[in-house]
């Protein structure tokens, strides 16, 4: 199946589509149906369906494909009601309009947060059902039966009684005529023929032939192709460039400046490249030109203890504190991490006077036309933007920075130009997730059990310049997601210490987003508690989740699976980390080796999850799958460092990643669930790092709380 | 200069510096994108082509070493036995997530099964090391392997 650009459609088709368009204004989801479809080659009953008389049925999609696999779930969604089986359709990706296509629960054009089947899982069915009943409407119209008496199945409309079918691509001039219905029952779950069912990603044939097209791959006629150098110094300019050698090696055309970047145009990326090796260039170091790690760690110790915006009190915890006691206190470290997608940043523009083409995977498409249209100084409605497959996302494609930077060497350039980050420009140039500290502070009643429970955190609020909607009272709401803890404890005070990176050190969001950044001090904290306590971790758990059914039953699932009940042998442990996030409940259990020297073995990580109405169960799978090895990556590697105001590493030898060789067995136990459908695609990042630590623990006696983890520490010997 | 390229049975002449590696050459100037750009030091696997029927790292060949050898992208693997059963091998998993990777993936396991028909974990393992998949899709690149290989 191949996903199409809207635009590479004939003239027609796109005039067709532009017209459409405007009927969708100000609407939050398009349901609404086109006018001019009665005259048209294909009947378009909302943003999301156009089907034609001959061929397949079109589904546009309203979120971008970075491997979650929401293309085939969206679609699921879309031929469950609308009665079409999936090799009869095919994909187009979305156009770059918010009126239309905007993620009801952002409120914009937005792929993230795990947000989006939550987001489509009525309206795409709607937007299926309501098609099926204007068709069917047509076909008993025609027919002169009641609509009733007809039903829908694999792309026709039947009459049972008299044996008439009728394919949709013959009712859609008819079906374009029938009023819109206002009411669209959807089919119960024990009718569905899709939805919960294991099907094939839509997406695999042409990702594993090389025809699958992602941004970097957009040729556009006459394109020539960049290689940039950022200036390394965050908040840095650029001084000076020699580019003599640069314009002397073959193929290079152009070598361009901007305030902090200098680009060499080729007729060939390599070409690009090698002129910009052979650049000499001078940086202006800026504010920053001295700084290192060990500043900005220093910089944030000395925010613990700075001024703290109060985000949850309920209770009296300082009254809780003091009547019992000693308070058990500790801090949890985490480092600055990368997103390294695999596909590094890129962008393809062709900046004109009358318009712009932009080429890119994004996963935000209506700010991307807004920055180019910015840049440029063109309308936003001569921007068209033209999404891609993206190589991975993980947050760093909902900023447009990269975006921005290759609109303004394409400012300076004929023709279309390609922007290809090198892997050192994508480390060292990321929106980071920053460092981020958290503190706790707990009390234990007579019973071990805990009475007071306090949580600082200690990082940058990204929702602020993101999305400020998400921020209450200067309050990242993001970063303290979950620090409140499912556990019931009677007394708790969580607050938000902002924590800025130094001025032109990009923060953004990082897959799991708040969850992977408070769950190591609560998951690893409630497990200090349970030893504190001397009580096992999962009965301690246990105890203080009897009001959260579903986070206990995966909770149970994960401990049957994991053989929680069996002693392991020295050396050995097990660790549980739980999250509630996204919609969906998680409990994770990881099984570690350590030796003597130190060396540390993930043997097994076993996920239980409940993600309500499960839509395909494969890709729940392998988004768990593909979650915990993202996390595992960052809990044994991910690490920044930093030295005169610039990142040091640069590519995947001295930053690397998990690789098959180091990837545990990992199983995935799905809870049957009816609840409404939860998100997936971070769930399985938050547990990893603190279901480690807690696993080393009890192989090793040894309490990590900072992040990566450092081997040094668990040596015996 | 100019050399003669003969990628997946057809001969391109291109015109470029010889130390210009033969990734670009194939992704920009002959438009072959399928083979995947990223890392370009050797460390990723999503460049993997086959030349001469070894798998290389096209990031790091300039194009002179590959001029006038057989040379085999992603476009053209499926037209071998051992390509086909992989990629085939590759929809019965389902492997692909964001699928940026999963050229080289396919490139590297299809040269390393044509080597080693009953591969184990251990040599999946020590072989498939070399390629980086961020969506972590090792678990069913590993399954999909050893399907392949029960397939033959
Ligand atoms: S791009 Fe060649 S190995 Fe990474
Ligand atoms: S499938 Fe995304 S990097 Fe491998």
């Amino acid at each position: 199946m191949a996903v199409h650009d809207k635009l590479t459609l004939p003239v027609s088709r796109r005039h067709f589509l532009i017209g459409a368009s405007l009927t969708g204004a100000g609407l939050v989801i398009g349901l609404q149906p086109s006018p001019s479809s009665a005259a048209a080659e294909a009947f378009e009953p909302n943003a999301f369906i156009r089907i034609p008389a001959d061929g397949k049925v079109v589904f546009v999609m309203p979120s971008v494909e970075m491997g979650q696999g929401i293309y085939t779930s969206v679609a699921m969604l879309l031929a469950e009601e609308l009665e079409v089986s999936l090799d009869q359709v095919e994909l187009e990706h979305a156009p770059a309009d918010p009126t239309r296509y905007a993620n009801p629960l952002l409120g914009d054009q937005i792929t993230g947060g795990s947000i989006a089947i939550r987001a489509v899982y009525e309206p795409m069915r709607k937007a299926g059902a309501a098609a099926r009943i204007m068709l069917v409407n047509a076909a008993a119209r025609g027919w002169g039966v009641g609509p009733e008496t007809c039903s829908a199945e694999a792309g026709h409309v039947v009459h049972a009684a008299s044996g008439r079918r009728a394919a949709y691509g013959s009712l859609i001039q008819a079906a374009a005529a029938e009023a819109v219905p206002q009411e669209m029952p959807l089919k119960p779950a024990s009718s569905f023929k899709l939805i919960g069912h294991s099907v094939r990603r839509l997406d695999s044939p042409e990702k594993v032939n090389g025809t699958a097209k992602f941004g970097i791959d957009a040729r556009p006629e006459g394109v020539s192709y960049a290689a940039i150098a950022i200036c390394p110094h965050f908040g840095g300019k650029l001084r000076a460039v020699e580019d003599g050698p640069a314009r002397a090696v073959k193929g290079v055309k152009q070598v361009v400046r901007i305030e902090d970047a200098v680009a060499v145009v080729a007729d060939n990326t390599g070409a690009a490249r090698k002129g910009l090796a052979a650049l000499a260039i001078e940086w202006e170091p800026g504010p920053n030109g001295t700084l290192s790690l060990l500043d900005l760690e220093k910089r944030a110790e000395e925010a613990i203890g700075g001024n703290a915006l109060t985000h949850i009190n309920e209770g009296d915890v300082a009254k809780a504190a003091t009547e019992h006691g000693p308070a058990l206190e500790f801090v949890y470290r985490l480092p600055i991490l990368t997103h390294s997608a695999m596909e590094p940043m890129n962008c393809t523009l062709h900046v004109r006077s009358d318009g712009c083409d932009v080429w890119v995977g994004t996963q935000v498409m209506g700010r991307a036309r807004e920055a180019v249209a910015d840049v440029t100084g063109l309308p936003l409605e001569k921007v068209v933007v033209h999404n891609h497959l993206l190589g991975g996302g993980f947050g760093r494609r909902l900023d447009v920075d990269g975006i921005i930077l290759a609109a303004k060497i394409a400012n300076q350039v004929d023709g279309p130009v390609k922007v290809t980050w090198s892997r050192e420009e994508d480390i060292r140039h990321d929106c980071y997730r920053y460092l981020n500290y958290s503190k706790v502070t707990a009390t234990l009643g007579a019973d071990g059990m805990p009475v007071s429970w306090r949580h600082r955190v200690i990082g940058p609020a990204v929702m602020a310049r993101w999305l400020p909607a998400f921020t209450r009272d200067g309050i990242d709401l993001d970063i303290m997601a979950g620090a409140e803890t499912p556990y019931a404890i009677p007394n708790k005070y969580t607050d938000f210490v902002r924590h800025e990176a130094p001025e032109g050190m990009l923060t953004g969001n990082w897959r799991g987003v708040g969850a992977t950044r408070n769950l190591p001090a609560i998951e690893g904290g409630i497990d200090e508690l349970a030893h504190a306590a001397g009580v096992d971790p999962l009965e301690y758990r246990r105890r203080l989740l009897q009001h959260k059914p579903r986070l206990l039953a995966a909770l149970d699932l994960a401990a049957e699976k994991a053989g929680w009940a069996t002693a392991l042998p020295a050396g050995k442990g097990r660790g549980i980390a739980l999250s509630e996030d996204f919609g969906s409940f998680a409990a994770m259990i990881s099984e570690v080796s350590v030796g003597e020297d130190g060396s540390l073995k993930t043997e097994r990580i076993i996920c239980a999850v409940d993600c309500g109405q499960v839509i395909n169960p494969d890709t729940v799978e392998a988004q768990i799958q593909s979650g915990i090895i993202y996390g595992l990556s960052a809990a044994l590697y991910g690490r920044i460092t930093v030295q005169n105001g610039a990142v040091v590493e640069g590519n995947f030898d001295d930053s690397p990643v998990l690789r098959i060789n180091e990837t545990p067995k990992i199983e995935v136990h799905i809870v049957p669930s009816s609840e409404a459908p939860g998100g997936i695609g971070e769930v399985g990042t938050p547990g990893v790092a603190p279901s480690l630590l807690n696993a080393i623990f009890v192989a090793t006696g040894k309490r990590l709380r900072s992040l990566p983890i450092d081997h040094n520490e668990l040596r015996r010997a | 200069m100019t050399y003669d390229l003969l990628v997946n049975g057809k001969k391109y002449v291109v015109d470029v510096d010889g130390d210009i590696p033969l990734l670009w050459v194939l992704r920009d100037t002959i438009g072959l994108t399928g083979t995947k750009f990223g890392c370009g030091i050797a460390m990723c696997g999503a460049c993997t082509v086959q030349v001469d029927g070894v798998p290389v790292r096209s990031c790091v060949v300039p194009v002179a070493e590959a001029a006038a050898k057989p040379i085999t992208t992603i476009e053209a693997i499926g037209e071998t036995a051992e390509g086909a059963r992989v990629q085939k091998a590759w929809l019965d998993i389902d492997v692909v997530q964001c699928g940026y990777c999963q050229s080289g993936q396919i490139m590297s396991a299809t040269a390393f099964l044509a080597a080693n028909p009953s591969p184990t974990d251990e040599d999946i393992d020590a072989v498939m090391a070399g390629n980086i998949c961020r969506c972590g899709t090792y678990p069913r690149i590993r399954a999909a392997i050893k399907l392949a290989a029960a397939g033959r």
